[in-house]
């Protein structure tokens, strides 16, 4: 099973992330998913937390996710606030929305760190700082737990229709930029 | 989505839109709404799907949700298949009214989001609101995951009409756990579920061309055998609750246990009994000990009310230790649950070796080291070591 | 303008520790601003002309008007930006938490 945390403020859409992540891998492929947001009181700005498991059998586990194998930030403020790095397994990857190049984060060896700046795709594309589509785009090319078809599929299924095409847009450069990196 | 497919279709929902997707299935005539916290997404889904035409029925605002199950009585009293939805305080709120509809056996379908009762107040999940209802005449299920709440509001409506039952049914889900989780859920379609539930002809309805009085009054001489009646319909329901589920299972293809489900009990030399999701927790508990050669087995309770003393009875004699995990505690006592699997199991010729766990109070998360944790208790108790019969489980100090 | 002091709230560390029941001493700040803000309002001293419009809009009541001159309580204030919004003089800015002058 892999578990990804997603780590926003209040307001960026992160647990939409989450969910559209769970929608791609279950309902467009022929896998089970879980999506689930940080139980508690939100507010725009405070920090909020999304989950997605993905699994090939039905996910029983109803408990909270303390071991992940992706952990994706949205916003990079958050890392002064959160310790964005808890329960990132040994191998796992953590995709920063940054300017800054992955050498930057002095994170130590356990995991990989992937940087992408998000935030200037969604500028140019989406013409608002909303970088949660833009961020699945890019962990799917760096992990490969969903396909980027499945990925489109979710957003033609899960988002108003005025913001389909514009949002997968900016999934494909996330994803064309992580791949050429890889 | 349309409702005139013809196949199941597969959708990604939260429990609450689950529930909100099966109960649009179910064609009620009648929907009273009051909302509450984490029930509300169901409510408003219906309101959704009522404003698009995906959905006919009366779709009364009321003011309380004492009121959202007098609207509901009203309603099953004139014919009108009926819905409501609560949690906690509201369904605390309502607990006279869900004597009246008991008493009165009409066989209305409410979804309750479990969520812990003031003070202290708290929105999250435990079973508390629910089990302090169980002497209402209700019958209680207990769920979970999305697919097993959609297929069981169907299964409800099924139960609760059938003759010679007439009883209302509770559907519970573990609040936010299960409400707000979204997984694959398999929605079926339109016809299959009109095939499997057919449109309502209430037996206890209002009926112009055949006029009766309703919900009277019982005097001292006759009160005790319309109670003894309604005892009687709460103890038929156990094998209707079985033949509805095999035969949705037949059609459906997800036959989800009947009242009690076991996973890998046959040779175990001890059990855990749960309600609600941490049920998925723990078989994975049970694989991973199993691992380690442990023969530790779960019994997933689905049907509170009517209770499965039977199963108890008889378990008893086939494992070394029991243990149960309370999502809720009868200050002064014990859990209910715990309460209950205890006496049935109860005899002069001794029991298995018994732990009470309360674990999971108002959204306090069952860690799988928690649930292994038990696990081991219950090992340690087989073994002859000494446990104490009520623990606390997940505490923030140890004393 | 009498204001709750931050006090360091000594958490219960074990059960005896714990109060009667859901109940605590009143007037206290456990958390500054309940970590809520993101922005904060700087008010402009030499635009503001006292027509007190902030002081009487902001919904957690943070402002004191008391020595003459309005002061923001920033152990209270969350940022809503009402202040900033309604002041008719464009005498307050909302500036990004941790970028301020103070």
């Amino acid at each position: 099973m892999i578990e990804v945390r997603w780590h926003a403020r209040g307001g960026q859409g992160g647990f939409t992330a989450a969910k559209l992540l769970g929608l791609a891998a279950s309902v467009f492929e022929d896998n089970y998913a879980q999506a689930f947001p940080s139980f508690g009181p939100e507010r725009r700005g405070a920090p909020v937390l999304g989950f997605t498991r993905i699994d090939d059998k039905p996910i029983d586990d109803h408990s909270q996710v303390y071991a992940c194998d992706y952990v994706v930030v949205l916003d990079e403020t958050l890392m002064e606030v959160v310790n964005v790095t808890s329960g990132l397994k040994d191998g796992g990857i953590l995709l920063i929305n940054t300017e800054s190049a992955p050498e930057s984060f002095k994170l130590g060896d356990n995991f990989k760190v992937v940087t992408l700046n998000a935030t200037d795709i969604a500028l140019k594309v989406l013409k608002a700082p909303i970088t949660n589509t833009t961020m699945m785009g890019a962990l799917a090319a760096a992990s490969g737990i969903v396909g980027i078809e499945s990925v489109l599929s979710a957003i033609d299924a899960g988002m108003p229709e005025n913001l389909r095409e514009k949002n997968k847009k900016a999934v494909m450069i996330a994803y064309d930029a992580i791949r050429g990196v890889k | 989505m349309t409702s005139g497919n013809k196949v199941s279709k597969r959708e990604f929902l939260n429990g609450d839109e689950a529930v909100a997707y099966g109960v649009r299935l179910c064609r009620p005539n009648v929907v009273s709404v009051y909302p509450i916290t984490p029930q509300t997404i169901v409510v408003e889904k219906i309101s959704e799907f009522v404003a698009n035409k995906l959905m006919d029925c009366e779709y009364i605002h009321v003011e309380s949700e004492h009121s959202a199950m007098a609207a509901a009585m009203g309603a099953s009293m004139v014919g009108a298949r009926a819905f409501t939805a609560t949690s906690s305080q509201g369904l605390a709120y309502m607990h006279e009214m869900l004597h009246y509809v008991s008493g009165s056996r009409f066989p209305i379908v409410m979804m309750n989001a479990n969520r812990t009762l003031a003070a202290p107040w708290n929105i999250f999940g435990d079973q508390r609101d629910s089990m302090a209802q169980r002497d209402t005449g209700w019958i209680q299920v207990y769920v979970e995951n999305g697919q097993e709440a959609l297929d069981m509001i169907i299964q409800a409506y099924r139960l609760a009409e059938h003759e010679g039952i007439y009883l209302p049914v509770m559907v519970n889900l573990d609040g936010f756990v299960n409400t707000h989780t979204y997984e694959l859920v398999s929605v079926p379609s339109q016809k299959e579920v009109d095939e499997f539930l057919p449109a309502f002809v209430s037996k206890n309805a209002v009926d112009f061309n055949n006029p009766r009085s309703y919900c009277m009054s019982a005097s001292t001489e006759w009160n005790m055998e319309f109670r003894q009646q309604q005892h009687e319909a709460m103890m038929k329901s156990k094998k209707v609750i079985e033949s509805i589920d095999r035969e949705f299972g037949d059609k459906f293809g997800r036959y989800h246990g009947g009242m009690v489900k076991e996973y890998k009990c046959d040779d175990a030399e001890v059990v855990m009994v749960t309600t609600g999701s941490v049920s998925g927790t723990s078989r994975l508990v049970v694989d991973s000990m199993r691992e380690k050669g442990l023969k530790v087995g779960l019994v997933k309770l689905r049907f509170f009310r009517p209770f499965p003393a039977e199963y108890f009875r008889e378990l008893k004699s086939r494992v070394k230790a029991v243990g149960v995990i309370d999502r809720n505690l009868s200050f002064g006592y014990e859990g209910a649950v715990g309460s209950e699997v205890k006496s049935a199991m109860y005899d002069s010729c001794g029991s298995p070796k018994f732990i009470d766990f309360i674990a999971g109070i108002a959204g306090r998360d069952i860690k799988k080291d928690d649930i292994e944790l038990m696990y081991n208790k219950l090992l340690n108790l087989s073994r002859g070591q000494e446990e104490a019969e009520l623990q606390f489980i997940g505490m923030r100090w140890q004393e | 303008m009498s204001k709750p002091q931050i006090v360091k709230y000594k958490m219960p560390e074990c059960k005896k520790d714990m109060p009667l029941g859901p109940s605590s001493e009143a007037g206290v700040i456990i958390e500054p601003n309940a970590g809520w803000r993101v922005m904060k309002p700087i008010i402009d001293n030499s635009k503001c002309v006292m027509c007190l419009r902030c002081w009487l809009l902001c919904p957690d009541g943070v402002i004191d008007r008391e020595k003459g001159i309005l002061e923001i309580d920033y152990n209270f204030c969350k940022g809503c930006g009402i202040c900033s919004r309604e002041c008719p003089q464009k005498a307050i800015t909302m500036v990004k938490e941790g970028k301020q002058y103070d």
